[in-house]
């Protein structure tokens, strides 16, 4: 889960991290009465997109008027797709170098990594290797703040400034481990002659966490049909051709959806209903898929140890409580397949044992041939 | 011979009198595992199909000299029984459990390396050494002993190669599931080492996917390796940025792309394969070359 930038901002102040002053508005009313407070600012789109900047989601405004404009041009944009519905309003800070510092997961060390660049403000993957600093960190005892001062060292900084930002990676550390964090992320992290503020941050929480994060505000960024699925449990990704698939497994799906398109199909989705393949939440799961109005549905289960029969019988009760007259093609391999096949080939389903048969199969349907 | 597991495993099974624990306890016990003992806090002096379940996994150890753990716990309270496993002095963890918290998991594993102890997964179906003895939870019928080593991870999709495989009469010596998130503890690259070991592994099956950079680092070992590898990786379509299914499997940050990996297996030596069912042919080849 991504936080909006005003949320990581908001959480890092309270981790003892300084901030610029600022609010979050929804109305250009709002941000002239921010700015006539505070001087000259810059307004902030609040989206969950990368490369905001460049698309225009960050502007400055010199008086509460110009913040006005600005704020109603950006107030209901869209920005990569995202709309705009509220802005951060700062006071615009006067800034000498633009440092990046972020924590993340390395999953090849299986630890946590400190990140560090004397090039911030843009991507950090656009940073060259070579100007970026990476020092793994030991999870049983967190960042040490001696480590810290050697990276601020080799970025170059001022001596005074070496123990604010030792305190700030060590505060961002804090943070990340206390929110369950995939990601604690200024940048930049700028030098001011008032010292080092995080002008902006990032703040991405691991989802399977969300449990025990109570605390922390909910922010979606999904597709309504895709928020749907994944109440069902299930793992769904929208994407944009017309055969709806299903499989169980998250590597035979991908790897469904790769055979597909090598056939010349076009997947509508990806949905994992789950190793087990259990037939209820798989009968929900395919009553959603249909909503999305697709040419035709393949469903691919690898039964290992689910009865295909089961499976099967699910299709048919879908079928049974809302009928749909789109062709549906069903692979099926494992325990009691043969019974699976028969029930579902007299139902006038197609059913296959091989996974390139029913490929090729859901293909030729879709393409509206017989 | 085998890697990681073989006849003398004594397997304690961790959440043994939860649904998934006590159906694949069963599972495991008809593949021939010897499932010593389970634990379940709180309902020690119970059975599951004739096996004794402890309060502890240190009474499971001393009493009955439990060797290896599989692991059912909910994601919740899963490093709690990791730990606990590992404090007993068991030295292989297999983790069944999916969706436990990543920061559990950088916990796990820096515990497993404290020591010396082996943790394969989170989130994966486990390790089988066919006709030997199997830890987790994959379909028993459609593996057979033979000269073949798969790492995978995926399950599912594993299960469809190594089915085409035995399919085609290419046994394996040990398939492993490194699991599907983001940290794991067993990866790619100790597996490669432990099959070029192993004197009855004559080929390695590597089935990886996009997100992370396991194939990548992967493909750097195999350069080192006298064993041919042949690969298949799913994701080729998958949009960058959206998590297919595993924690593990997004393209994020400009790394994990399918590209990448296709290229660094191919430079390595690697036989990609770009369909699943062509697999076992280019195992055939290695085999014959």
């Amino acid at each position: 889960m991504k936080l909006y930038e005003f949320m990581a901002k908001e959480i890092l102040e309270r981790h003892g991290i300084r901030i610029p002053p600022g609010q979050v508005v929804d109305t250009p009313e709002e941000a002239a009465s921010v700015a006539s407070r505070l001087g000259p600012v810059v307004l902030k789109a609040q989206v969950l997109a990368g490369g905001r900047g460049k698309a225009g989601g960050v502007v400055f405004a010199t008086s509460p008027a110009e913040a006005r404009r600005r704020a109603e041009r950006m107030l209901g944009s869209r920005i990569q797709g995202y709309p705009v519905e509220r802005i951060l309003v700062e006071k615009r800070l006067d800034i000498e170098q633009e440092l990046y510092v972020g924590i993340v997961v390395d999953g090849s060390a299986r630890r946590p990594v400190l990140l560090a660049s004397a090039r911030g403000g843009v991507d950090v993957e656009e940073v060259p290797d070579a100007e970026l600093i990476r020092r793994k960190i030991d999870v049983r005892w967190g960042l040490m703040p001696y480590r810290a001062r050697e990276v601020a060292l080799r970025l170059g900084l001022p001596r005074q400034l070496v123990p604010a930002f030792a305190d700030i990676a060590c505060r961002m550390y804090g943070a990340f481990r206390q929110y369950d964090a995939e990601l604690v992320e200024c940048n930049p992290l700028a030098v001011t002659p008032d010292g080092l503020v995080a002008a902006d941050a990032r703040l991405n929480v691991d989802d399977e966490a969300l449990f025990r994060q109570k605390q922390l505000p909910r922010v979606h960024d999904d597709t309504p049909l895709e928020r749907k699925v994944k109440e069902l449990g299930l793992s769904y990704v929208q994407l944009d051709g017309d055969i709806a698939v299903m499989a169980n497994g998250a590597g035979i799906t991908m790897a469904t959806i790769d055979v597909l398109q090598k056939f010349g199909g076009r997947p509508a989705n990806f949905l994992d209903v789950g190793g087990g393949a259990a037939a209820e939440p798989m009968a929900k799961a395919m009553a959603v898929l249909l909503e999305a109005r697709p040419r035709a549905l393949l469903i691919n289960i690898f039964g290992g140890i689910t009865r295909c029969d089961d499976v099967a019988r699910a299709v048919l009760e879908v079928r049974g409580s809302r009928p749909f007259d789109l062709p549906v093609v069903v692979r099926l391999v494992g325990t009691n397949e043969d019974e699976g096949m028969r029930l579902l080939r007299e139902a006038g389903i197609e059913a296959y044992r091989s996974m390139e048969e029913a490929a090729a199969a859901v293909v030729r349907l879709a393409r509206g041939e017989a | 011979m085998a890697i990681l597991i073989d006849e003398k495993v004594k397997l304690v099974i961790q959440g043994i009198t939860g649904r998934q624990g006590s159906f694949h306890c069963r599972q495991m016990l008809e593949y021939g595992t010897r499932v010593v003992a389970g634990v379940s806090p709180g309902k020690g002096g119970h059975e599951v199909c004739g096996v004794p379940v402890y309060d502890t996994v240190e009474e499971a150890v001393a009493t009955r000299g439990a060797n290896a753990s599989c692991v059912f716990v909910p994601a919740p309270f899963a490093k709690d029984a990791v730990f606990e496993a590992l404090d007993a002095g068991i030295k292989l963890v297999v983790v069944i459990t999916e969706h436990i918290p990543l920061h559990d998991a950088l916990d796990i594993v820096a515990f497993a390396q404290e020591r010396g102890a082996t943790v394969v997964g989170p989130n994966t179906f486990g390790v089988i050494s066919p006709g030997r003895c199997k830890i987790g939870i994959m379909p028993n019928r459609i593996y057979c002993p033979g000269p073949v080593g798969v790492a995978a991870r995926s399950g599912t999709l594993s299960y469809e190669v190594v089915a085409s495989l035995s399919l085609a009469g290419l046994g394996q010596s040990t398939v492993v599931g490194v699991g599907g998130d983001r940290v794991t503890g067993l990866g790619f690259v100790q597996l490669l080492k432990q099959f070029e070991r192993d004197e009855h592994t004559r080929v390695i099956v590597l089935v990886g996917e996009i997100g992370g950079t396991a194939e990548e680092e992967a493909a750097e070992y195999i350069k080192s390796l006298s064993k041919p590898v042949v690969a298949y990786l799913a994701g080729r379509n998958a949009p960058p940025g959206k998590r297919m299914g595993h924690a593990g499997a997004i393209i994020e940050r400009g790394k994990g792309s399918f590209a990448s990996k296709v290229r660094a297996l191919r430079s390595a030596g690697v036989a990609v394969a770009e369909l699943p069912w062509e697999v076992p042919a280019l195992v055939q080849r290695a085999l014959t070359a």
